[in-house]
């Protein structure tokens, strides 16, 4: 084999640089975040609940989210929903927010531990931080 | 093979770090626009392509001419090209490579860049530009690998690189044809709106793509051992002449029809770029030079005898290449914005990040070349040797 | 020989003013806004083609700046205070300019100098929609508005080369980060209820489907109110206010030659 040290030693710096992040964080411990629901519009309802299953809604809002925005830009479909009372809008403003009216302790504590930036924010808005 | 372009001469690594230094301060400046938007740029609501595109169309021309050595070669068994025929092809990959470097760099989220493929546009001319450019890149990679490997073995090409070097004919045409269609089919640009666009492009393209061969081969000639031949070069610029001829005759068909029907929005763009609109002139010097320059390399092309001194034919393909690069480049895709739908002007000038970025591709595109090239010879070389 | 539903219908209609019962009901068949009606090739799914009348006639001239600001603020179209960012949805320009080629130099001087609402013309077969690669811009089934879906959006901006109207603006940059009035590090976006858009996507006057789910009239027509100079309403229906002055009133489309069909109509005089 030719240029065998040379080799040997590339191949320990590229798995030095490679495992990095995980050596890095070996024994520090985040704490696991806790969206906040606790709401105006959510203490008010008379059955606390959201569309879906919670767990549906923790692995899949994403996928929700881009269905709606083709059914309502694409499909012109703008269908009100009524959850334990509470009537929404298929809308990440007017539906998602309308009861979740706390971005920063619910959407984003979540989002910020797993370190993703939705780019829903560089154009929707999101209300004024309303909770209890 | 590959082992082939990392080993070199120093002169070889210095060319390769020159132009890697390049591209690098265009990625920079990239970053800056992809953080800013293309707001950078030069371009505006009124002008909307500039210099990317104008790189872009210029280059499918290029990448198309390939098939310039391919059909005498393979249809002709015209043995002279068997020494040319991979560098056109490998010019093609450079080429493709920089016509999608410039289509990525154009786009405004070119991380959706995806959502083409996602969501499959048939009557989007630009969706079928996608698919044919993708399919001659790895076209002209395959046939011109596969080829060069198998001359370095000393054995024939296996006998399925055939279809694919057939079918590589036709989908060159139709490269410069559906760039073409990207503009020729577009309502109310009179400049574009044209039955003749296409076959200009062509023409065009046969002019440029020779052209930039020659000189890359009397490049190699002298940087290498490895010698292309007298009689290729010459037939290449025989193509030359005839394409660049053709070139200029569609050209003047497009003026005549203009100016001779009276119908103004069909003089308007060429009145802006050769005489100036309004008041606007920013592009008249660049295309009447271009002009200048396509009389110029004409008449060394053209006279008896000239274009067999090969200083006068680089000379000569080198005023077919610049002259065509503004001619369709700028020319043909800003003057088309030019007057706006509201027959208003708003001119257009590339902003230093913009040329910046359109270097830098060309680097990236020169380095692919040089790569690829330096595999080639090194082989030729070899055999040689042998 | 079968007899044309025309004839039969002009037959029926002879034979039943003759007689003299019904005629009235047959006779309504025959108006010429009912026969167009029927025979006219709308592809819509919702029984809704929805069209703009600019009436120039009745336009005040502080009109033309309410309409614009109605709808840039309704939309939050950022300003950037220069022509090379320029985002508008919907603008105004004078005849010349909207119209090229169709003036000449003896014409109505008031005509040449008087300004005209321009917008997105809602093309029946706009020639963005044939060229957008992703379908982020679209004709709605429903109702014929040339939508833009700008989650979509590439940024190839084809679209703009390919409208030969210029209705459409480019995001050159973050709109947020200049396009609106600051206050301390915050753009003040005008209407909170409607998104911005993001840099590097293409956007246009979308005739507001978000207002006529609601019912209400696009921001513009609104801001017309009562004067009859925007008029808004469905094509297919042949008593609709749109058809009504349409059928009664000389209008032009602009560069009707391109085959694109516009549904934005202007009544110019008379």
């Amino acid at each position: 084999m030719y240029d065998k040290g040379k080799v040997i030693v590339g191949l320990v710096v590229f798995l030095g640089f490679a495992t990095f992040p995980f050596y890095n964080n070996i024994g520090k411990k985040s704490a696991v975040p806790e969206p906040n629901l606790k709401t105006p519009v959510i203490e008010q309802m008379v059955v606390k609940k959201c569309i879906e299953p919670k767990e549906i809604m923790r692995g899949e809002h994403m996928q929700i989210l881009n269905q709606w925005r083709d059914t309502v830009v694409r499909e012109g479909e703008r269908k009100k929903m009524t959850i334990g009372g509470v009537e929404i809008d298929t809308s990440l403003q007017k539906g998602c927010l309308h009861c979740h009216s706390n971005k920063k302790k619910f959407c984003d504590a979540c989002h910020n531990y797993l370190s993703v930036k939705p780019y829903c924010w560089d154009c929707h808005f999101d209300p004024k931080e309303r909770d209890v | 093979m590959l082992d082939k372009a990392i080993s070199g001469s120093r002169t070889y690594w210095a060319w390769l770090g020159f132009l890697g230094l390049i591209s690098a301060a265009g990625f920079v400046a990239y970053l800056f626009q992809f953080n800013y938007g293309l707001g950078l740029t030069g371009m505006s609501r009124d002008v909307t392509w500039g210099f990317y595109i104008a790189q872009f169309t210029f280059l499918v021309g290029v990448a198309a001419s390939a098939v310039m050595l391919v059909i005498p070669y393979y249809l002709h068994d015209y043995k002279k090209f068997g020494k040319v025929v991979i560098l056109g092809e490998f010019l093609a990959v450079s080429a493709v490579s920089m016509c999608i470097l410039f289509i990525f760099v154009d786009l405004g989220q070119p991380m959706r860049v995806m959502n083409v493929v996602l969501h499959p546009t048939p009557n989007s001319v630009m969706f079928w530009d996608m698919i044919v450019l993708s399919g001659y890149l790895a076209l002209n990679i395959v046939i011109g690998w596969h080829t060069l490997h198998a001359e370095k073995k000393g054995v024939a090409p296996s006998p399925w690189v055939k279809p694919l070097i057939y079918l590589s004919i036709p989908w060159a045409v139709s490269i410069h044809t559906v760039t073409a269609f990207l503009y020729a089919g577009i309502p109310g640009r009179h400049l574009w709106l044209t039955a003749i666009m296409a076959a200009r492009f062509l023409a065009s393209a046969f002019a440029a793509g020779p052209a930039l061969l020659i000189i890359l081969c009397l490049i190699v000639r002298n940087v290498s051992k490895f010698d292309p031949g007298k009689e290729p070069i010459q037939t290449l610029g025989k193509i030359v002449t005839y394409a660049m001829t053709a070139n200029v005759f569609f050209f003047l068909l497009e003026v005549f029809t203009a100016f001779y029907s009276g119908i103004p929005g069909h003089q308007h763009s060429l009145e802006y770029l050769f005489f100036g609109l309004d008041g606007y002139s920013r592009l008249v010097p660049w295309m009447w030079t271009a002009a200048a320059l396509a009389i110029v390399s004409l008449v060394l092309l053209i006279m008896p005898g000239l274009k067999k001194n090969e200083d006068i034919l680089a000379i000569a393909c080198g005023t077919v290449f610049v002259s065509t690069w503004i001619d369709k480049g700028m020319g043909l895709v800003v003057g088309g914005f030019i007057p706006n739908p509201m027959e208003r002007v708003t001119e257009y000038t590339p902003t230093f990040p913009e040329v910046l970025i359109t270097i830098g591709i060309w680097a990236i595109g020169f380095l692919i070349l040089t790569v690829l090239y330096k595999v080639a010879i090194s082989v030729r070389e070899e055999l040689a040797g042998n | 020989m079968s007899m044309q539903r025309r004839d039969f219908l002009k037959l029926l209609g002879l034979s039943t003013l003759v007689g003299g019962t019904g005629g009235g009901a047959v006779f309504n068949v025959l108006k010429p806004g009912e026969l167009e009606a029927s025979t006219a090739k709308f592809k819509s799914t919702s029984g809704r083609t929805w069209a703009m009348v600019v009436d120039v006639r009745k336009f005040t001239p502080d009109q033309y700046g309410k309409c614009i600001k109605a709808c840039h603020r309704e939309h939050n179209v950022p300003d950037f205070g220069n022509p090379k960012d320029e985002i508008k949805w919907t603008w105004t320009d004078d005849f010349e300019h909207t119209f090229p080629g169709q003036g000449h130099e003896f014409m109505d001087e008031a005509l040449e100098s008087l300004p005209f609402l321009l917008m997105c013309n809602h093309c029946e077969k706009p020639a963005c929609v044939r060229v957008c690669p992703t379908q982020a811009t679209f004709k709605r089934a429903s109702d014929g508005i040339v939508v833009m879906d700008p989650h979509r959006c590439i940024g190839c901006r084809f679209c703009m080369a390919a409208c030969p109207f210029g209705a459409r603006s480019f995001n050159w940059r973050d709109p947020r980060k200049g396009g609106f009035p600051m206050v301390g590090d915050k753009p003040v976006i005008p209407n909170p209820e409607y998104p911005t858009r993001t840099k590097g996507v293409v956007e246009k006057c979308t005739f507001c489907p978000e207002r006529l789910v609601l019912g209400k009239e696009p921001a513009c027509v609104e801001a017309t109110e009562g004067s009859g100079a925007l008029v808004f309403g469905n094509l297919e229906d042949p008593h609709s206010e749109v058809r009504e002055v349409l059928g009664t009133h000389y209008t032009i489309q602009r560069k009707p030659e391109l085959g694109t069909n516009p549904r934005v109509f202007y009544v110019i005089g008379g």
